[in-house]
């Protein structure tokens, strides 16, 4: 009979090859689709987001004199109590937080290998400002990632701090942004931060599907808005310590 | 006018390609860029050298068939198909680049063709109402809303040509399946199969190899027929939608 | 020039054909009538029987989907990179159905009424009749594959009323409705395809029919990527590969567009009729120099609220908006009162000729006249005229780039659509058994004219309802057999085809495919376009077989024939063009009446209307082949008409 030919049988072949057996679990296939580790990314980026206004709100305590600071940390470690044991609250949060990170970083390495994938070959006239976003939510990412590492070792451990003093954080930021380098990896990092979630809440709105053509602008602006108020909320710490209002 | 063009050559899918220069004469401004491209292969077939391959078929602009990369653009500078794109949107002694689809999932044929299959396989894993020949109960005993009626054939207008594809920094085919998924998903013809639908459809677009969605919206800003961004945004609330639901 | 081809002239009249297929009786009963005596196949026994359809347009891709569901193995094929891009796709205005959604008098009777009377009574009744009755499942049927028709506020389907018609039956989706159509048919195909019931052969390209002890059970195709030849063997071959329009070069059709399949099963015994019928399409975009590759066609819906007219001077070249009122011709709606503008496409086109003619032509080369909305912007509003035509205007400007909004857009007929095709019978059989023809492929339901919006149910009704159950029946009387791969038939078909494949890819001439398409296109525009006189094809057939000598005689094609190579899948159709001309011209020649898009200057009235000659040429006229640049042998079928009295067509 017909006799295939071979583009089709090369065809089936590679479908039959590509093509692995699906998870039934939803949280398999979730996991699987591309749309699922965005949805991942989305909301472990939410919880991130949270995390980062609470953050940014207590820092500013600092402005309030090292009294305040101290005993807004030490009543931190005191949520939950009597039902938590002391500081469990905090390692609850810590233990949420790490695994965002880790979810949120592992679907992002895994999807950015799959894009990159995705065109081999690069164009040869080259358009300017062609992927602005993914590029800066790549390096952003990364540049993050390494603050979060520096930012738990100055400040929560105090390895890396020039004054490492524990339960006395006014002083340890106070000690940290009195260095250069201190104020250099803020700014950065903070500038990623800002990036960061510009792009990424307007994306993450996008794939949990709350986005629609009436809603664009009030997502954008309050992307913006947000992305804005972090960065001016967590930079006004360093700005206070150099400019000398904290100190 | 005068042009000159650099060429994407390749001969094969398995071998190496590379830009080749040629100079055109004579250009008429009113002439499509498909006919430019006409009159540069009448020349090459006298000078006996293979003429330039490329797909095309309608020129009205709505079989989908042609698209090449223009100056770094799908489609070229005009937000049409490049068989719409005329001659007079370039100026004498223009130098054009022109290049064929660059994706994973869209291996090139020969020169500026390329190899658009994957599209139909992710229409025949789901882009489909079930209705067998002969099933169908009277046309009016569903009304349909005048509003999704339009919702479902502005999305129904996508021509897959692939110029998401090309342009998009990722190699995503989300807006050609999202099209889809939102034609058939708004239409009460196509509620049964809401759930599965999407979910096959996004699971073979993985699958094909292309990237994910970073929502740059470079797909929207090339696409011939206008589909928008929101379309993806919609299709990934139907994936979370049919998730939730399991099937 | 001497004519040592004169031969062709010398055609003979062999016995009329008969179609035996369709019933007796009441042609509002002969459908019913003909299912039921139509043998059924054991649905256990459908899975053994292959069909092989070419082509993925709507009568096509509607076919390969409803033969795949009804359990028959089907190996389809086409020549694009995908079934979605058949040429279907770009027919713009919509699909006609007696549904009377309107109550405005419409009913499957008027519907057979009009389109045996816009066919200009050259059309079989009970194909026609058919027709008819299947146009209402059709909707039925796309509604439920989600194709999104327009509708209005209620939720309901929304209708208007198209080019020749007084009643408001054509259902549309936007300027789109061949694509929405399209992508239906195309949708439940792939459906098909992924559950493996049918075997999709995109990038092939049929080159011959297998014909085996009489029967056609396969075809040679080629592979355009590999650029192999292979044969499928099948039990029974549909061919759903459209008309010929492109032999004219300029036309409305897709570049690839071709009719090798149709010319090839023609060549192994299909008889072809009507060759000369073929429509020219008022409302397309005028060309804009030598360089032009194709036309453009833009709705006749147009025509529905746009308003033609050429100046009444002569030579008038001021600019449309500096013409009064009182110095344009409106010369559809000064001569047909009722119709207006809204007048049959022949006589539309004619009449744009016929000005042009008289030097009243606007745009480069007079070869144009005004189509103007002013009136509607005035009277609807811009926004519903954008509404209505947004998407054609924006076609217009950007291939023109003129505004129509504010400068009346030029217009001027092209080929569009070929009422001709393979001579079929009742169950869509041609006369070689177990080759079926639908669509536009076939002669059958259009006659010498075709109305706007029927090519659309045309090609669906083949596809969806018609050709699955009379295909049933032939499939039961003949039950699965297996042909040898090593037939006679088969090599001899596979060694034909390469060996013409390489008698092109070795002659190294000096002209190229489309240089001869070019100069085949305009001999057949010149002489066997809008208007035809006896001289004038006399000379065509008379320049043909030198031209066709000459094609191959200075044919050049480079590259190989193992890899894609554009240049000889054209060249290899253009050499079926060249044949195909000849047959088209003699047909013409031979009808000396005027008849629907056949206009024979010989035949007409004194007042320049058509005039038909019913005692004379109430025929089918079907070719049979009897080698390369032998007389033709002319079958006639004979039409009668029993429901609707023909009369000579009046639009006034």
């Amino acid at each position: 009979m017909a006799l295939a030919t071979r583009p089709e049988q090369r065809d089936k072949q590679q479908r039959e090859k590509q093509r692995p057996t699906r998870p039934v679990s939803t949280a398999g296939r979730l996991w699987r689709s591309t749309i699922g580790k965005k949805t991942v990314m989305a909301v472990s980026g939410a919880v991130m987001l949270l995390y980062l206004i609470a953050h940014m709100v207590g820092n500013l305590k600092v402005f309030f004199g090292p009294d305040d600071m101290n005993s807004y940390a030490h009543w931190l470690r005191t949520i939950g109590e009597p039902v938590l044991h002391h500081e469990w609250f905090l390692w609850i949060m810590r233990v949420a937080l790490l695994a965002a990170v880790i979810a949120h970083g592992v679907a992002a390495y895994q999807l950015s290998r799959l894009d990159i994938a995705a065109r081999p070959v690069k164009y040869v006239h080259q358009r300017r400002r062609t992927s602005y976003a993914t590029r800066t939510m790549r390096w952003g990412g990364i540049i993050l990632a390494l603050f979060i590492v520096w930012h738990i070792l100055d400040l929560t451990t105090g390895t890396v701090n020039p004054n490492g003093e524990h339960g006395r954080p006014y002083e340890n930021i106070v000690a940290t942004f009195d260095t250069w380098y201190g104020n250099v990896i803020y700014f950065v990092a903070m500038i990623a931060v800002g990036l960061h979630i510009r792009h990424g809440f307007y994306g993450a709105a996008q794939t949990l599907g709350v986005g629609s053509p009436t809603r664009d602008r009030a997502l954008k602006v309050t992307a913006n808005g947000l992305a804005l108020i972090l960065t001016i909320g967590f930079l006004s710490v360093p700005i206070g310590v150099m400019t000398g209002v904290v100190e | 006018m005068n042009l000159t063009l650099r060429i994407w050559r390749q001969t094969g899918p398995d071998t190496e390609g590379a830009m080749t220069t040629y100079e055109v004469t004579d250009v008429s401004p009113d002439m499509s860029f498909l006919e430019m491209l006409d009159t540069l292969n009448e020349d090459l077939i006298l000078r006996g050298e293979e003429p330039v391959a490329f797909d095309h078929d309608c020129r009205e602009g709505i079989c989908g068939a042609c698209g090449m990369v223009i100056n770094g653009n799908a489609h070229g500078p005009e937000r049409t198909t490049t068989c719409q794109l005329h001659m007079r949107q370039f100026e004498d002694g223009d130098v054009i680049d022109i290049e064929p689809w660059r994706a994973a999932a869209f291996p090139v044929v020969k020169d500026l063709v390329v190899d658009r299959s994957a599209f139909d396989r992710i229409i025949g894993s789901g882009g489909y109402v079930t209705a067998p020949t002969g099933s169908a109960p009277e046309a009016h005993a569903t009304p349909v809303p005048k509003a999704a009626a339009d919702t479902a054939f502005e999305h129904a207008e996508c021509i897959g040509c692939g110029a998401c594809v090309a342009a998009c920094p990722n190699g995503s085919a989300m807006l050609f399946t999202s099209a889809k998924v939102v034609h058939l998903n708004t239409l009460p013809q196509g509620g049964p199969e809401r759930e599965s639908r999407v979910l096959d459809m996004v699971d073979t677009m993985d699958d094909e190899g292309f990237g994910g969605c970073t929502n740059t919206g470079m797909c929207t800003t090339v696409c011939p027929k206008g589909i928008p961004m929101s379309s993806i945004t919609t299709m990934n609330r139907e994936y979370l939608r049919a998730l939730r639901k399991g099937v | 020039m001497t004519t040592p081809h004169g031969s062709y002239l010398d055609y003979r009249t062999g016995e009329p054909v008969v179609d035996t297929k369709a019933p007796d009786g009441p042609v509002a009963e002969r459908w019913n009538r003909r299912r039921f005596e139509a043998k059924l196949v054991n649905p256990a026994n459908r899975r053994k029987q292959t069909v092989i359809v070419v082509g993925t347009g709507l009568a096509g891709g509607a076919a390969g989907a409803t033969l795949a569901e009804q359990g028959y193995r089907v190996v389809q094929f086409c020549y694009q990179d995908s079934p979605r891009r058949a040429h279907s796709i770009a027919a713009q205005g919509g699909i006609n159905a007696a549904k009377n959604y309107r109550n405005d008098g419409d009913s499957v009777r008027r519907l057979f009424y009009d389109t045996v009377k816009g066919g200009d009574f050259r059309a079989r009744e009970s194909n026609v009749h058919r027709l008819a009755e299947v146009s209402v499942e059709i909707i039925d049927q796309c509604v439920a594959q989600g194709v999104p028709f327009a509708r209005e506020y209620g939720g309901l389907l929304d209708t208007r009323s198209f080019g020749g018609v007084q009643v408001s039956r054509t259902f549309y989706a936007r300027g789109q409705t061949g694509q929405q159509l399209l992508l239906g048919a195309y949708q439940a195909l792939s459906r098909q395809i992924a559950a493996g019931n049918v075997e999709m052969h995109p990038r092939t390209e049929m080159l011959d029919l297998i014909v085996v002890d009489g029967r056609a059970r396969g075809i040679v195709a080629r592979d355009l990527i590999t650029g192999r030849v292979d044969t499928h063997l099948a039990d029974a071959v549909v061919l759903a590969t459209g008309g010929y329009g492109n032999v004219f070069f300029l036309s409305t059709n897709a570049k690839n567009s071709n009719a090798t399949a149709i010319w090839r099963a023609h060549r192994r015994g299909a008889y072809f009729a009507n060759p000369c019928f073929t429509q020219i399409h008022p409302t397309c975009i005028p060309r804009s120099g030598d360089h032009q590759s194709k036309l453009t066609l833009m709705s006749e819906s147009l025509r529905n609220d746009g308003r033609i007219w050429v100046p009444k001077e002569r030579g008038d070249t001021r600019a449309p908006g500096d013409i009064p009122e009182d110095e344009r011709d409106y010369y559809l709606e000064r001569a047909y009162p009722s119709f207006g503008n809204l007048v049959p496409r022949d006589i539309a086109s004619r009449a744009a000729k016929t000005v042009c003619d008289e030097g009243r032509g606007v745009g480069p080369g007079g070869q144009g006249v005004y189509l103007d909305f002013a009136d509607a912007i005035a009277r609807m509003g811009r926004p519903a005229v954008e509404a209505k035509y947004g998407n054609l205007f924006e076609m217009y400007e950007r291939i023109t780039a003129e505004d129509p909004y504010q400068v009346p857009m030029r217009i001027y007929p092209a080929i569009h659509y070929t009422m001709g095709g393979l001579w079929v019978d009742y169950d869509l059989q041609t006369t070689i058994p177990g080759l079926f023809a639908i669509g536009e492929a076939n002669f059958s339901d259009h006659g010498a004219n075709r109305l706007g919006a029927s090519a659309l149910m045309q090609g669906l009704a083949d596809g969806y309802f018609i050709l699955p159950s009379t295909l049933a029946d032939f499939l039961a009387r003949h039950p699965h057999d297996e042909v040898p791969a090593d037939h006679p038939a088969v090599t001899e078909a596979v060694f034909g085809v390469t060996d013409r494949l390489y008698q092109l890819l070795s002659n190294n001439g000096d002209r190229t495919p489309d240089s001869f398409h070019r100069e085949l296109g305009e001999l057949l525009w010149d002489e066997c376009g809008m208007s035809r006189s006896d001289s004038g094809l006399r000379k065509a057939l008379d320049r043909l077989p030198a031209l066709r000598e000459e094609f191959w005689r200075r044919i050049k094609v480079p590259g190989s024939g193992t890899e894609l190579n554009q240049s000889l899948e054209k060249a290899n159709r253009v050499a079926d063009y060249l044949e195909l001309a000849e047959l088209m011209c003699l047909d013409a020649l031979h009808r000396a009446e005027s008849c629907g898009g056949h206009f024979r200057e010989e035949s007409q009235t004194p007042d320049g209307e058509a005039e038909r000659h019913d005692e004379e040429y109430t025929y089918a006229a079907a070719w049979e082949f009897t080698g390369s640049g032998a007389a033709p042998v002319l079958h006639k079928e004979h039409l009668v008409f029993h429901d609707v009295h023909p009369t000579q067509r009046s639009y006034a």
